[in-house]
């Protein structure tokens, strides 16, 4: 796959880069059970959110907390999962420097497999993440307003957009030394785009320049179709245009994300 | 390709941007031996460990591993590789157990056989106990075993030991040299790189230094020791005034003034014919003086390290020896 082979060379097929992938996957999934405390930190963090954001600031945003709460809940959703994919960022990083990698990769396994299991394993995070909210904002008051089956419509939008989002982090993973400096870098990028979005505030109330933005930014977007989805109303709009943004990243930041680890690798 | 040869190198160059990591290195080591790649920091050693395991490609040169290219068949130089390293290491999160079988699972053994070669592994590296407790909690003899159990999943059949008792202590140290014996009496080859030049002389059936990714001297270890120079013959009197007459008798006996330590009261002279032992015995019993120590020897592989590199400075560290 990413060798230069020549006639002799044994190869691995793509059905057997998918199981050694699943298998490196369980391996995350398991470091996952194994280690609950990294995933409090991408898990509290957007509750804290919530909470701070529904009693301090939802009566004076909404009227009332709990109308701001529906407003809120889709929002943060988002921003879990960005947040969650950053992990898989410096998952990967850590990986390398700790020299796991080298040990996957003298063994007779695809060079892609141990990629594959890093991002399919991030969507057990993903999973675990947005679970937890809805039921901390369930328990806080929200409620679906169109109907349960939307639920795991709603999950499955924010599992493909963390598989878009998380080519990003795997790039700087890949680019940085160490991976506090993924998290750091990562912050930088995600902070902007998630506070500038209409997911606390609605973007009416912005200067134009920032209305501009957080009209266009995917977070909004994906905000927006999420409010639809559980609240009721309007999907296909701000659907397309969070579709077309997932796109984009994925266009740009996955041949990024291979170049660079095929790069780190070499 | 020839069968009794495991790894074949010849001409590595690797080169970083400024430096050069291997400067035309070439290998070979028969099946079933040990080669000890000995070298101080930076000479090249993890360099040309690594372009041999398909983790680096070299920039010019080529290698076989058991007939396998290294550039042109990377996966069937994979399958026949065991790595253990400074550099490739298991998962800290992960019990011993689980690291085992995950390596046993990506190399496609079904999940009960997988767990049965993990079982059996710990239980040869004596770890059965510590099996179900996460890498993270092992004391640094027991993680470097737990690494080589980790190579030895899919029963390699060449095995890479890169620096494998680096900052380990002396009691660690020797248990990981336990398990490698035991490995290289079952047949195995192994391509072994070390600073420590008593490992090399431990567990290698040949030495090749190198020193600034060059080979600067291949041998078995007693020839290497020869080439650097002969023996010598080292008495410590045990009662320090008769330091002076045993330099006397010593340097009667040789033809040479004995290096004289004060520090050890210890006298040590260049020999040609080694039954100058015997007569050394003689004189110092005419002369009525006992020594603590009265010993034939050939020079310590440092000092042939020393001779060989020229240059002390960047050897490392070993301050458990005195040279003499």
């Amino acid at each position: 796959m990413t060798t230069l082979a020549a006639p002799p060379a044994t190869r691995i097929g793509a059905a057997k880069a998918l199981r050694h992938g699943l298998t490196l996957a369980r391996r995350g999934v398991l470091k996952i059970a194994k280690n609950p405390e990294q995933l409090a930190d991408v898990t509290i963090m957007p509750i804290l959110f919530l909470v701070m954001f529904v009693y301090l600031f939802g009566g004076a945003i909404s009227g009332d907390t709990s109308s701001y709460l529906q407003l809120v809940v889709p929002g943060i959703m988002v921003m879990t999962t960005i947040q969650a994919s950053v992990t898989v960022g410096i998952a990967l990083n850590t990986d390398v420097s700790k020299g796991v990698f080298d040990r996957f990769r003298s063994l007779p396994i695809a060079r892609s497999a141990p990629l594959i299991g890093a991002v399919l394993a991030d969507l057990v995070r993903y999973l675990v993440c947005l679970v937890v909210l809805l039921v901390v904002a369930t328990i806080m008051g929200y409620r679906v307003g169109t109907s349960v089956a939307a639920i795991p419509v709603a999950m499955a939008l924010m599992m493909a957009f963390g598989l878009a989002f998380c080519w990003i982090a795997v790039w700087v993973g890949m680019l940085v030394p160490n991976p506090g400096t993924v998290q750091g870098l990562m912050a930088v990028l995600i902070i902007p785009v998630s506070f500038g979005s209409n997911i606390f505030v609605p973007s009416e109330t912005m200067p134009g320049w920032l209305q501009a933005w957080s009209d266009v930014n995917p977070v909004s977007l994906l905000a927006d179709t999420l409010r639809g989805l559980l609240n009721g109303g309007p999907v296909a709009g701000p659907l397309l245009g969070a579709l077309a943004w997932m796109a984009a990243i994925l266009a740009v930041f996955f041949p990024l994300a291979m170049r660079a680890y095929r790069k780190r690798l070499a | 390709m020839n069968d009794d040869i495991a790894i074949r190198a010849e001409g590595l160059v690797k080169r970083y941007r400024e430096t050069t990591a291997l400067a035309g290195v070439d290998l070979e080591v028969p099946t079933g031996t040990v080669l000890g790649v000995l070298g101080p920091n930076g000479a090249g050693k993890t360099t040309a460990v690594r372009i041999l395991a398909t983790l680096l490609q070299a920039d010019a040169g080529h290698a076989t591993v058991c007939g396998h290219d290294v550039r042109r068949d990377p996966v069937g130089v994979r399958s026949v590789i065991g790595l253990t390293g400074q550099y490739a290491s298991v998962d800290e999160d992960l019990t011993g157990a689980e690291n085992l079988t995950l390596i046993g699972r990506l190399l496609d053994l079904p999940k009960a056989a997988a767990r049965a070669r993990a079982a059996e592994l710990l239980d040869r590296f004596e770890l059965t106990g510590a099996g179900g407790r996460a890498i993270k909690t092992y004391s640094g003899g027991m993680r470097r075993r737990l690494d080589l159990a980790a190579s030895l999943v899919g029963r390699p059949r060449v095995l890479y030991l890169d620096e494998p008792t680096t900052g380990l202590d002396p009691h660690a140290r020797n248990e990981v040299w336990q398990v490698v014996r035991g490995l290289v009496d079952e047949g195995a080859t192994a391509l072994l790189t070390t600073q420590y030049l008593e490992e090399a002389d431990q567990l290698a059936d040949r030495i090749t230094v190198f020193d600034h990714g060059r080979v600067v001297a291949d041998g078995r270890s007693d020839e290497l020791k020869r080439r650097v120079g002969g023996q010598t013959l080292q008495v410590r009197p045990t009662v320090r005034s008769d330091l002076d007459l045993v330099e006397r008798i010593l340097a009667e006996l040789t033809g040479a003034s004995p290096a004289r330590d004060d520090d050890a009261a210890l006298l040590t002279a260049p020999v040609s014919d080694p039954t100058l032992l015997s007569a050394m015995v003689r004189r110092l019993d005419e002369a009525g003086i006992t020594a603590d120590e009265l010993a034939l020897r050939l020079p310590s592989l440092d000092e042939v390290f020393l001779a060989l590199t020229g240059d002390a400075a960047t050897r490392p560290a070993e301050p458990e020896r005195s040279l003499v």
